[in-house]
């Protein structure tokens, strides 16, 4: 099932890469993994560490459909599985009453495919141009346990079952990425179907390629310096570390300002770009920017 | 003992699948629930990713056994200790062997490489030291006059936990475990069938109308489904609040442990945490059916048991470790503590607002309240008490179950509109009276 380079964890590595997303050996392997094995990959880790956008870069990069399925509280099967379309039902009843059809013959027409909407899991085990989709289940710690329980049967068997139907399976599975900020525990029952990954904040080398590849535009010591910072920034006491994504959002902001060099007064100036909370923006005031700069600085010298 | 597995693609090495299998039996007994499902799926990905790389045959391994960050280490240990050194097999026997030493350095061993080594030497259980502390303390045989149970009951309720004597102590821990908190389920997002629920439920209604050819009777509804919140409980164990806090953490215990379901059962989980000098997660032994084995567990793991207090310090680790885990689905959070701090009322007084913006509620319960004409003096009280939903008494099996009402009533401040009276009025105003004595 798996298609072209993707044969071992350096082919995934560089498929990856050649779409713009760097990731390390661990997630490599793991990434490799899921896709051998059939298995779902689980991310879990703090925002803005580049766990939705591994599920892009895996579609673009094997040439599948991505599917989203972004999940909220109060999910249920009308908006994540399908839903019948009453609308066009009625209509149905309606025109079959003015032309005097037979009723048994319509009652067992209303619940066929034709009436069906199709929401994203349901959609995610239909076969697709180019094979079987990447379906993205996002932050899955947004739902409640109900959820997660029917989650457990349609992972499990990559088939869903429609009362009026009966069960639809997947002809080729689909690759399924589960991500989890962990604002609560996702069942162990759940996890277990999954192969786990922690996504960590990536070392300074690997955060200076990422911001190579998608910030080729930013000059070498002003990535270097961002970096710096950002990696000084996360050792120290805050309520939100910045992410990986704040890092690109910063370097952006700083091009777009045609900054050259990092200086105090630039930092309070966009700090709102990496710093997301309020009490974390007022501890970096004044002389705290310039001294974690300096550090950074110093940091970078022997380099 | 060993499971049987089916065919696997393998290369002739054939001893590479039953140590991963002996790998993963140590991982267990490390704590990680692994079971054999699992470690055919490690079997499969080492077949699939090849053995070639030490660094990958980690991940490989990791992938399919590691399923939380904190098991992250475990793990890297336990794989460490298996694969590689086993000279530091040798490391790992010494410090599994008997000591003298307190308890302080015993927790100060990294509790990882503890658990690795323990999973490793299995049955190999270091000798226990001769008295265990906390371990006897509670198996005083308990006698109670039962033909003053009645009256002696309602005496208990309202005594001071501080002035019980041992026998007593019992007798009110059992009143407590009966006790109930109640709480009010929430409305969800989520829609179930209902008669009487005020939205259409057009499937329903459709599938009925089969019935009777295509013709619509009655229209189907629904309502918001329900679900129940959970309660975070942080209960200062510092000196001053020692005996009340024991009482507290057996309360806590009887609600975490309710058998049952819906109203029987009400939160939807209880997550505990103790603070001192430190903050200490004590849930995971709440678990344990007996609450004295629990409490000793907890006890085991907090170090800080009748220490000084930094509730801001220990307030600052829980927002920035906790409060986003465990309190994302609008807990209720139980706060005891009598609020005498030592550090800055300002860091103190940030942090609660905090605690209080990202809880449903918050709940303060305060045993210095049992004394008529308790008033806000110290720095720590008035810091707090702005920020916090309701001010309650905690000091005897009474005044825990009036936290019934507390919960039941959403508006419900307990003392704190009196006592914010009173310290807007400048504490000592002759005209504030102390409300009923609890």
């Amino acid at each position: 099932m798996v298609t072209g380079d993707m044969q071992d964890i350096d082919g995934v590595q560089a498929a990856l890469d050649g779409q713009g997303y760097v990731c390390g050996r661990a997630l490599g392997t793991v990434a490799f993994l899921a896709l051998k094995l059939g298995r779902p990959l689980f991310l879990e880790g703090e925002a803005g560490t580049g766990k939705t956008e591994i599920a892009k870069a895996l579609a673009l990069a094997l040439g599948r459909r991505l599917i989203r399925l972004q999940c909220y509280e109060g999910l249920d099967t009308a908006s994540a599985v399908y839903e019948w379309n009453f609308a066009a039902q009625m209509i149905a009843i309606r025109a079959a009453e003015g032309s005097g059809a037979d009723r048994a013959a319509l009652t067992r027409e209303l619940f066929t495919q034709d009436f069906l909407i199709e929401r994203p899991l349901l959609q995610a085990l239909r076969p697709q141009p180019g094979g079987a989709p990447v379906l993205l289940i996002d932050e899955i710690d947004r739902t409640d346990e109900p959820f997660e329980a029917f989650l457990l049967e349609a992972l499990s068997d990559f088939q869903v079952t429609i009362p009026e139907l009966g069960p639809i399976k997947a002809p080729e599975p689909p690759i399924v990425i589960l991500t989890s900020n962990r604002t609560r525990e996702v069942h162990d029952a759940l996890k277990r179907r999954c192969l786990y990954h922690w996504v960590d904040y990536p070392d300074f080398d690997r955060e200076m390629q990422i911001l190579h590849s998608r910030v080729p535009e930013a000059a070498e010591t002003l990535s270097r310096e961002v970096v710096a910072f950002v990696q000084r920034l996360r050792t120290e006491d805050l309520f939100k570390k910045p992410g990986v994504a704040e890092t690109i959002d910063w370097a952006k902001c700083l091009l777009a300002l045609d900054v050259l060099t990092l200086s105090p007064d630039v930092i309070a100036d966009t700090l709102g770009a990496i710093l997301k909370y309020q009490d974390d923006i007022a501890r970096l005031q004044g002389m705290e920017a310039k001294r974690l700069l300096d550090e950074a600085r110093q940091s970078l010298e022997p380099a | 003992m060993m499971p049987e597995y089916p065919d696997l693609p393998l290369p002739e090495d054939g001893k590479l699948a039953h140590n991963i299998t002996y790998f993963a039996r140590a991982l267990r007994r490390a704590g990680l629930p692994i079971g054999p499902g699992r470690v055919m799926t490690a079997i499969e990905a080492v077949a699939a990713a090849g053995f070639t790389k030490k660094a990958d045959f980690y991940w490989v391994l990791h992938a399919c056994f590691v399923n939380r960050p904190e098991e992250r280490q475990v793990f890297a240990q336990t794989f460490r200790l298996f694969w590689r050194d086993p000279r530091f097999m040798e490391h790992m026997m010494s410090l599994m062997l008997p000591s003298i030493r307190g308890t302080q350095e015993e927790q100060a061993a990294a509790d990882a490489a503890k658990r690795a080594a323990g999973a490793l030497l299995d049955g190999a259980e270091p000798p226990r030291p001769e008295n265990p502390q906390g371990q006897d303390e509670d198996d005083t045989p308990i006698e109670i006059d039962a033909s003053q149970t009645a009256s002696s009951e309602e005496r208990l309720r309202v005594m001071d936990f501080e002035q019980m004597s041992t026998e007593e102590t019992q007798a009110a821990k059992r009143m407590l475990t009966r006790l109930a908190l109640p709480v009010q389920p929430l409305p969800t997002r989520r829609l179930i069938a209902a008669n009487a629920g005020r939205r259409p439920d057009w499937r329903r209604t459709l599938r009925a109308s089969l019935r009777s050819g295509g013709e619509i009777a009655t229209i189907a509804r629904r309502r918001p489904a329900t679900r129940w919140p959970a309660l975070v409980v942080l209960c200062d164990i510092s000196g001053s609040m020692a005996q009340y806090s024991r009482m507290v953490l057996h309360f806590v215990h009887a609600v975490a442990n309710r058998q049952g379901q819906g109203q029987n059962r009400g939160w939807a989980a209880v997550h505990a945490f103790t603070f001192g000098t430190r903050l200490t997660n004590i849930t995971r032994h709440l678990r344990r059916r007996d609450a004295d084995a629990a409490l000793a567990a907890a006890g085991q793991q907090a170090q800080d048991w009748q220490g000084g207090t930094r509730i801001g310090d220990c307030l600052a680790d829980f927002n920035r470790d906790w409060s986003r885990r465990v309190m994302g689905q609008g807990a209720v959070v139980l706060l005891i503590s009598d609020g005498l701090d030592r550090g800055a009322p300002d860091r103190l007084a940030f942090q609660m607002q905090r605690l209080q913006l990202s809880a449903r509620r918050v709940i303060w319960i305060n045993p210095l309240l049992r004394w008529d004409g308790f008033l806000p003096r110290a720095g720590g009280i008035r810091a707090m008490l702005p920020h916090v939903d309701s001010f309650r008494a905690g000091h005897s099996v009474a005044s825990l179950a009036a936290l019934a009402q507390a919960l039941s009533d959403p508006g419900d401040v307990g003392e704190k509109a009196r006592l914010m009276a009173a310290e807007a009025l400048g504490g000592a105003a002759p005209g504030v009276a102390r409300g009923q004595a609890i």
